[in-house]
């Protein structure tokens, strides 16, 4: 079993999220993240998908997806050089001004954005890869016990340009 | 010119040379059918159910080759499709289902008679989709053929909205496809094919094993050929048989749970698998783990995704069944594997399949009499028992082929099937073999073979029971017959198993059932008898003929190999 990342282009039409998720859940593939978004051509969409799996179910995976008239062109990224980041939102409510200066140190630290706050409350914007962002709710957890919410997004994978393999 | 919708629908089917289409109206196709009322070129076939609808078009499709096509009407017109687009699906036969849908300003409402289509089928057909907008009307039917008959066929679903039927747009069909997301392959590696050729060169005891593909490739010819070519013994699963006629010397007959003998030792022992257009279903490989297991598999597939997936192949290559064969035949040679034949053939003739230990008109001598009594011939099977022994007893060659839903098992296919394969093929002899259970779930089309003055023949094979199941309940499960007696009636004994002379008697009547339908009903009960009605129903040249046999209601179905046994552990006989 290993992790799996995979760059999906797809048409941009009613449907094809429905259609690529139904194709995993259809056949039992369990799929950790999906995200979707248009590109510059406004007719393709691009798909991050990431799911464990051993080799067998990932080719599998693969030639499902190919076959598949929405998809245009699918792309392992699972062993090449990629960039991926993740979304985080980390609510931390009923924060005394000390609990404040906590998570402007922690912001700081790690290089986390304060989206916004007001007196009881602050939201922690944390746009890093999905095992830092791990890290990151952890830490958050352990220091703010019950008084925090997590909002994260699926990861968003490129391949490298600069990177050699 | 502008046109509207529904015109250009019309417009399209001509296009795309549509003289057959399968059609039952309803409210948001009402406008298709106008616009179809005085088209020139096509055949309009109104069934009696819309699952009947679709089976025939199937059975009119791998009867023919063409693309079978469907028009219904939204909602339970749309889902009464589902049974019949998956038993497609899951034979690779190429349909294209037209449905109508609530207008684009209700979908999503609740409105009367609205299901979401395309979402119902995603998962059971090569692509669906809904027309949005009246400019893309054309170009998406266009691509709905091609999809539909390219590459590994399948059905494909268009939903047409009825704002979209009324619009009016340009009236130019486009005559290229490009759709950047499907490119089926074409040809076959040249490297890997002689890389497969030269594996199967130096095999001491190799064996083909053909299943659906060839089949749906035409290839059958180009088959015999390559098998002669190298004397390789043929084995096929149920939807490759015929693939070579099954009277030639290399045919050894069926694999998997209920083939001979001599198939299944083949494939068990063989050095070199050579295997094409068959997806090594669960039905024919039985526990995968000693599936061939001495064996280097070559694979020879269409699909991409069949390689691989159920059995480990060494040699693999994407390509149509056709294409590679033609391809071997230049490059392939012949083996001196004279012995292996031999030791093959030999088990076949020591255990032939028969149904020698059950008394009277058993399946086999029906089945017999019609290799004897038809030399141009469709037939097709419903599920079950009666599948499986057509399958076992039936010849198949050049002039013969064998309609039946391997894939799914959909009880009610073969009689709609076998009228949609005579309306495609009017010069040949159509027999349906079906059984009591399976032809009460489309049993209203009599009405539609009857209307359309169609002689197809449909025997009947009364066991009074759910056979197939009640085989499986006597061998695996202590005889507890749970809800597969068709004679039972409430005042029976409850654990009744043991049927006799005293069970009540068999409804429906099918004779009297084919005679209220204005057919032609006959009983049989001996081999005479089912001779003499195979002549009648020949000279019913103007509508169907129902031949009702009562068979053995023990009569079971072996060989078998239990599910999840290997398949060299058959129960030979009971």
């Amino acid at each position: 079993m290993k992790k799996r990342w995979i760059c999906l282009y797809v048409e941009n039409e009613i449907g094809v999220m429905a259609r690529i998720s139904g194709l995993f859940s259809g056949k039992s593939y369990n799929m950790d993240s999906i995200t979707v978004g248009v590109t510059e051509d406004p007719t393709v969409s691009r798909m991050t998908i990431s799911f464990t799996s051993d080799d067998r179910t990932f080719e599998q995976v693969k030639k499902q997806l190919n076959r598949s008239v929405e998809v245009i062109k699918v792309v392992d990224y699972t062993d090449i050089p990629i960039h991926k980041r993740e979304v985080l939102f980390v609510k931390v409510n009923s924060c005394s001004s000390a609990d404040k200066d906590e998570v402007f140190r922690i912001a700081n630290a790690f290089g986390y954005n304060i989206a916004d706050y007001n007196r009881n409350s602050i939201l922690v914007e944390c746009v890093q890869t999905e095992d830092k962002n791990d890290n990151a709710i952890k830490l958050f957890k352990e220091t703010f016990p019950n008084r925090i919410e997590v909002i994260r997004g699926g990861s968003v994978a490129v391949e490298a340009i600069s990177i050699a393999d | 010119m502008e046109i509207s919708g529904a015109k250009m629908f019309v417009k399209a089917l001509q296009e795309e040379h549509v003289e057959t289409l399968f059609a039952y109206p309803g409210g948001t196709a009402i406008d298709l059918f106008d616009a179809l009322y005085d088209a020139e070129g096509i055949d309009m076939i109104l069934p009696r159910h819309e699952q009947a609808l679709v089976h025939a078009a199937d059975g009119y499709a791998r009867s023919t080759g063409k693309v079978g096509v469907c028009l219904v009407t939204s909602g339970p017109g749309a889902t009464n499709l589902v049974t019949g687009i998956a038993t497609a699906n899951f034979d690779s036969v190429p349909l294209v289902c037209f449905t109508g849908q609530v207008p684009t300003n209700l979908i999503g409402n609740d409105a009367f008679q609205e299901v979401d289509t395309v979402g119902i089928v995603r998962s059971i057909c090569k692509y669906a989709v809904t027309v949005r907008k009246r400019e893309d009307l054309a170009r998406i039917i266009k691509n709905a053929f091609y999809i539909a008959k390219t590459g590994k066929p399948g059905p494909v679903l268009v939903d047409i909205p009825k704002d979209i039927q009324i619009a009016m747009g340009s009236d130019e069909y486009p005559t290229e496809v490009n759709i950047r997301g499907y490119k089926p392959s074409e040809g076959a590696h040249s490297g890997q094919i002689k890389k497969a050729l030269e594996k199967l060169k130096n095999a001491k005891r190799p064996v083909f094993l053909i299943g659906g593909g060839v089949n749906i490739a035409h290839a059958r010819k180009e088959m015999t050929e390559l098998a002669e070519l190298t004397g390789v013994p043929v084995v096929t699963t149920i939807m490759g048989k015929g693939a070579i006629p099954t009277n030639h010397p290399l045919y050894v007959g069926n694999i998997g749970m209920h083939g001979n003998l001599a198939s299944n030792k083949a494939i068990m022992e063989c050095d070199v698998l050579f295997s094409i257009g068959t997806r090594f279903n669960d039905r024919i490989t039985g526990t995968i783990d000693t599936f061939a297991k001495n064996a280097e598999i070559i694979h020879i597939d269409i699909d991409a995704a069949s390689i691989s997936r159920n059995i480990k192949v060494d040699i693999p290559i994407v390509a149509d069944a056709k294409v590679a064969i033609t391809k071997m035949l230049k490059y392939a040679e012949k083996l001196d594997i004279a012995d292996w034949v031999s030791e093959i053939m030999k088990i076949k003739e020591e255990h032939p399949i028969n149904m020698n230990s059950y008394s009277g008109l058993t399946p086999e001598k029906i089945i017999k009499t019609i290799n004897e009594m038809y030399n141009n011939l469709i037939i097709t099977t419903d599920v079950g028992q009666n599948q499986l022994w057509t399958t076992q007893y039936i010849e198949i060659d050049e002039n013969k082929q064998l309609l039946t839903s391997g894939g799914l098992g959909t009880m009610g296919y073969g009689f709609p099937a076998a009228i949609g394969a005579k309306l495609g093929n009017m010069d040949k002899d159509v027999i349906c073999i079906s059984g009591d259970g399976g032809v009460q779930m489309n049993i209203q089309e009599m009405a539609t073979a009857v209307s359309y003055e169609l002689p197809v023949t449909l025997v009947i094979l009364n066991n009074g029971y759910l056979g197939n199941v009640r085989q499986w309940q006597e061998l695996f499960f202590n005889k507890r017959y749970s809800s597969t007696c068709l004679r039972y009636r409430r005042s029976c004994n409850r654990d009744c198993m043991n049927p006799d002379k005293c069970c009540p008697k068999y409804t429906p009547n099918f004779v009297k059932l084919a005679e209220s339908y204005d057919a032609v009903g006959i009983r049989v009960t001996n081999e005479e008898e089912l001779r003499a009605a195979f002549t009648k129903a020949r000279e019913n040249k103007n509508g169907p003929t129902v031949i009702e046999a009562y068979i053995d209601p023990a009569a079971n179905v072996f060989p078998m190999v239990p599910g999840g046994k290997s398949l060299d552990q058959m129960i030979m006989d009971c």
